[in-house]
């Protein structure tokens, strides 16, 4: 349904703005226009990934060389900035940081996973009295501030003494709060072809089962989708962390960072810039793994926004 | 792995699916059935919606009425906390802040978005390369990590400092010291993030007929015309979902904010980078005043509810609705 291949009449593409007239010779033309295509892009793929390629070189220089040399790559790198790390930022192992922001993330998953597929799939199939005011409350919360519901929440978790605690980081997980990802969903659930889930139902199985043995293997691609952004979002989570996590001992890798940008930045600017590239990592490897899943639920999730 | 995300055509359903015979003790049981069923699955999204959205929502407005330390009862005061809000030096610069971000910020990213959609969507070798490389920032530009390297970007002699003094002259110093020029790094990095928005563009250019190329190309149309009068009308839902998020989006920026800003009070050189919710958290959760935050929450709520309803308002003169669109 993409047409991928220049029609023989314009040779540019389908939307070139800057596409030159029409000209007589065509394979010249055809290959400077190719040229252009990729000079451009080139640069743009430049000042994407600098910050990137930044922090990487800067990661292996000497701490007081990082802000000043324009040299992205040292000629002799260093690893002491790794190597620092794990004496820990104010004896707290950095590993800790890691393992409470792992737990928040998969467990962020598995809550969005269950209950926004639960959701959605009432929402798709089944015909329940008062479907359509909740469908149209959920959708609702899809551009509510997050800000105006902060204190409240904050209160009521403070009342049940579960600051310092996940619960109020992974609850709202749990309970399909990320009305998004329940949209994603229904949106997919709506796709798959109805005769299936007849079928089942006339040969005796129930909703769970249904769920359970049909849709949620045929809904793949959206729970993969879902459950990335959501291992992505939880990952550089800072503000919920700041809230509700107030001991070191039970940081994220977001908080872990932020006490080095507090206490060590003079120290030990190498060990943060270090730290900093290590927190990407698991983002950048989810990325690289599932870049198809994250594009393709963007792109479909905005065309039916 | 696309074709799989977009089986999504209405189907004819069968008749004995929406209603079965009226009246019948079987239909009035299978209804039962079915109510239990989805309240069922319905029920953690109902726990989460009336303990964690509906409700919280309520008491914030409540709280916008009080004055709450968190510790004392609740004290009603009427209107005072907006009276105080609306005086306040510095939640007017908070304002200030937020709308100067949200107004340059926005429009840059998505131009950004657009010309770079525009260029990928010549699909020529290595296009999904691009996309997916000009993608990766959207998901770490939020990060604390991202905020720290920006910082190091933007300061005194570092690369954008001696850049601007090399080719522009301009001897400004670095971004993040200066209370005039720090937001438009933070400008900068929400740029950098044109990612997003760009794939969901992409999508929309995709869905272009390419035959309304041909035949404006046929009528010696040039590029800028059949951008204007083509590609920009055809995407103009797109366009205006983008609109509509980015916006959105940009009201409640926070993390980058507060640490580019050096996450002290004030929030970055004379407060420049006092963006909204930093201001919020403040008082909320550094000086105790709920009451006062939960005012400006709901400032907020309004103030966002208002641009979406003005978007909404204003799509019927620019967004154009294809019949055969999805």
């Amino acid at each position: 349904m993409t047409m991928t291949h220049a029609p023989v009449e314009t040779t540019s593409g389908p939307v070139g703005p800057g596409t030159p007239a029409p000209a007589e010779t065509r394979s010249p033309r055809k290959r400077t226009g190719s040229l252009l295509w990729h000079l451009g892009a080139l640069a743009v793929l430049v000042v994407v990934l600098y910050p990137v390629a930044w922090v990487i070189g800067g990661s292996l220089k000497p701490s007081e060389e990082i802000v000043g040399s324009l040299q992205l790559f040292p000629s002799d790198p260093i690893f002491t900035n790794y190597t620092g790390l794990s004496e820990g930022i104010a004896d707290i192992p950095v590993s800790t940081f890691f393992l409470n922001s792992t737990v928040l993330a998969v467990g962020s998953v598995v809550g969005v996973v269950i209950s926004c597929s639960m959701a959605a799939y009432a929402f798709s199939k089944v015909r329940f009295a008062g479907r359509n005011l909740l469908f149209a409350l959920m959708i609702g919360t899809l551009l509510l501030p997050f800000h105006v519901l902060m204190i409240p929440q904050y209160v009521l978790f403070q009342k049940l003494e579960l600051i310092n605690t996940m619960v109020p980081l992974l609850l709202g997980k749990y309970l399909a709060v990320d009305a998004f990802f329940v949209f994603l969903m229904v949106q997919f659930m709506r796709g798959l072809p109805k005769e299936l889930d007849e079928a089942a139902r006339l040969d005796g199985c129930g909703h769970l089962r249904i769920y359970w043995s049909i849709v949620l293997p045929l809904c793949r691609p959206a729970l993969i989708t879902s459950a990335i952004f959501t291992f992505i979002h939880a990952w550089n989570d800072f503000m919920g962390p700041l809230l509700y996590l107030n001991e070191p001992e039970k940081y994220t890798v977001s908080l872990g960072l932020k006490m080095f940008v507090d206490q060590d930045a003079l120290a030990d600017y190498g060990g943060m810039i270090a730290m900093s590239l290590v927190a990407l990592l698991p983002v950048l490897a989810f990325f690289l793994a599932f870049q198809r899943y994250l594009i393709d639920g963007m792109a479909t999730s905005g065309l039916k926004g | 792995m696309t074709h799989t995300m977009e089986t999504r055509q209405p189907r004819p359903s069968p008749p004995g699916d929406r209603a079965p015979r009226p009246g019948s003790a079987s239909q009035r049981s299978g209804r039962r059935r079915e109510n239990l069923a989805g309240y069922l699955f319905m029920s953690p999204w109902l726990a989460g919606f009336l303990l964690l959205t509906a409700g919280p929502m309520a008491v914030s407005l409540y709280f916008a009425f009080t004055d709450y330390n968190l510790f004392d009862a609740p004290q009603w005061i009427g209107l005072s906390n907006f009276q105080e809000m609306f005086a306040d030096p510095r939640w007017q610069k908070s304002v200030e802040v937020t709308t100067k971000y949200v107004v340059i910020g926005t429009p840059l990213k998505l131009a950004a978005a657009l010309g770079v959609a525009l260029l990928l969507a010549q699909s020529r070798r290595g296009q999904a390369f691009y996309r997916a490389a000009f993608y990766a920032p959207s998901l770490i530009g939020a990060s604390v990590s991202i905020a720290i390297v920006w910082r190091a970007l933007f300061t005194d002699g570092a690369i954008v400092d001696r850049a601007q003094t090399q080719f522009f002259g301009l001897n400004v110093g670095g971004w993040v010291g200066d209370p005039d020029w720090i937001l438009y790094s933070l400008v900068a990095l929400t740029v950098w993030q044109f990612g997003a928005p760009m794939v969901i563009f992409l999508a929309g250019l995709k869905q272009v007929p390419r035959e309304l190329y041909e035949a404006a190309a046929v009528d010696g149309a040039g590029p800028l015309r059949r951008f204007w009068n083509i590609t920009l009308p055809m995407i103009s839902p797109v366009l205006f979902f983008n609109v509509l998020l980015e916006t959105i989006h940009s009201f409640q920026v926070f993390g980058s904010a507060y640490i580019l800003g050096g996450q002290g009070n004030p929030c970055g050189p004379a407060d420049a980078t006092l963006v909204y919710t930093c201001y919020l958290y403040q008082q909320g959760f550094e000086n105790s005043r709920m009451g006062f935050a939960s005012a400006m929450a709901w400032m907020l709520l309004i103030a966002v509810g208002l641009v979406t309803a003005v978007l909404f308002w204003s799509q019927k003169r620019w967004v154009h609705y294809e019949e055969n669109a999805r």
